[in-house]
């Protein structure tokens, strides 16, 4: 039962840090419990339906359905969590002013809300997916399939409790700094999943230039550790990353970086007298 | 006119480096090596292969429970499901020994041994 729930905990946990910032990043917008409760049903129906065509897709494109698959939604995820930066830096002024005045932020919020939503379905849908699997190949096989069915339910609501934690932990950041904190971890949780996504990529025999394995750390922190899967998740940390990884890593911090001061709104002009 | 001219260099960029990294398939001889799970047992539990050649392990999952096939120095991880087949591509590797276990049961480890 212990081993179940550690493994399901492993999965659940990244799915449940990254819930928890976009919880926090939309913790003044209306509806958002909505929107991201259904980004998680989405990822959990998506990640029962992955487990089901596991086979199929795994045959797909010469045995590396499962890698490109992986690398497709991590890929779409940066690019929502991108878009979702630039549209603050686009509108988090006006956003801000507006909630200030009008305590709502109805039309504004919504658009940056999808991409976010997105963002949970697909966190969820990845680790759920490896969850659906493991649970039910239990239940298929084991006489004892309670007490580990039990340890896996266990290892869920863990899960859930580390994305309350990571949010109510984020919650004590003042207000002022609010803004920057969350582009930051956005832009880190972006560039972690592109290096993610470029790791199955290679693993697909896609892309195999820079495959070298540049530096070894996990003799200081492994990243299969607890530390180290959240740093993973956060930051993006690779115990072993190979020299593509860390240029699409540092290519997609500078393109965040990049597209959010070109679309930031001009600065306005000096004040009337 | 500042965004474009700036995005058009960014594109060009990116599709540069997009031939190039694409374009880097190896030409390196392949190497085919078979791998069963059964009774959450690899067999064999080593493996071996040629060095400096792309190996390709056919891993055929004989459990009626789906496993996942990860190796931390081969930077591979892939879930075969029960009663399924999944094939991981890796290489080219020096000599060396390569760990792999099954993270759905972490009891189960092997080796690829490649000279």
């Amino acid at each position: 039962m212990l081993a179940a729930l550690i493994i399901v905990f492993r999965e659940v946990f990244e799915a449940g840090l990254i819930v928890g910032i976009v919880m926090a990043v939309t913790r003044a917008v209306p509806l958002r419990g909505l929107w991201i409760s259904g980004g998680v049903l989405g990822g959990v129906l998506g990640a029962c339906v992955v487990a089901l065509f596991a086979g199929v897709i795994s045959d797909m494109f010469a045995g590396s359905g499962q890698e490109l698959f992986n690398a497709a939604i991590l890929g779409l995820a940066v690019v929502m969590l991108t878009w979702h930066n630039v549209w603050m830096a686009r509108h988090g002024r006006e956003l801000a002013a507006e909630m200030r005045a009008a305590g709502e932020a109805v039309a504004a919020g919504k658009s940056s809300l999808f991409a976010l939503a997105v963002v949970v379905g697909v966190a969820v849908l990845r680790e759920g997916a490896e969850v659906v699997l493991f649970l039910y190949g239990i239940l298929a096989s084991e006489s004892s399939g309670a007490g580990v069915f039990l340890g896996g339910l266990i290892g869920l609501f863990l899960g859930a409790l580390t994305c309350a934690l990571t949010y109510f932990g984020l919650l004590r950041i003042p207000g002022r700094y609010l803004f920057a904190a969350t582009s930051l971890m956005i832009a880190f949780l972006a560039a972690g999943m592109a290096s993610q996504a470029v790791a199955f990529l290679a693993q697909a025999d896609v892309l195999t230039a820079l495959g070298n394995i540049v530096w070894d750390t996990s003799w200081l922190l492994s990243d299969s550790s607890i530390v180290g899967r959240a740093l993973h998740t956060l930051v993006g940390y690779s115990d072993r990353p190979s020299g593509m990884q860390l240029v699409v890593y540092m290519a997609t911090l500078a393109a965040t970086f990049i597209l959010m001061k070109l679309f930031a709104p001009a600065p306005k002009a000096a004040h009337a007298v | 006119m500042r965004v474009s001219v700036i995005m058009r260099r960014w594109i060009g960029a990116l599709l540069v480096i997009s031939g190039l990294a694409f374009g880097g398939a190896a030409l390196a001889q392949y190497a085919t090596v078979e791998l069963a799970v059964k009774d959450k047992k690899f067999e064999p539990a080593e493996l071996r292969a040629p060095a400096n050649a792309r190996v390709v392990i056919r891993i055929t999952n004989r459990d009626a429970a789906a496993m996942e096939f990860e190796s931390k120095a081969l930077k591979v991880e892939k879930v075969i499901a029960a009663n399924g087949e999944g094939i991981v591509r890796v290489g080219p590797l020096k000599p060396g020994r390569y760990e792999f276990f099954d993270d759905f049961n972490l009891t189960n480890s092997g080796v690829l041994v490649v000279e």
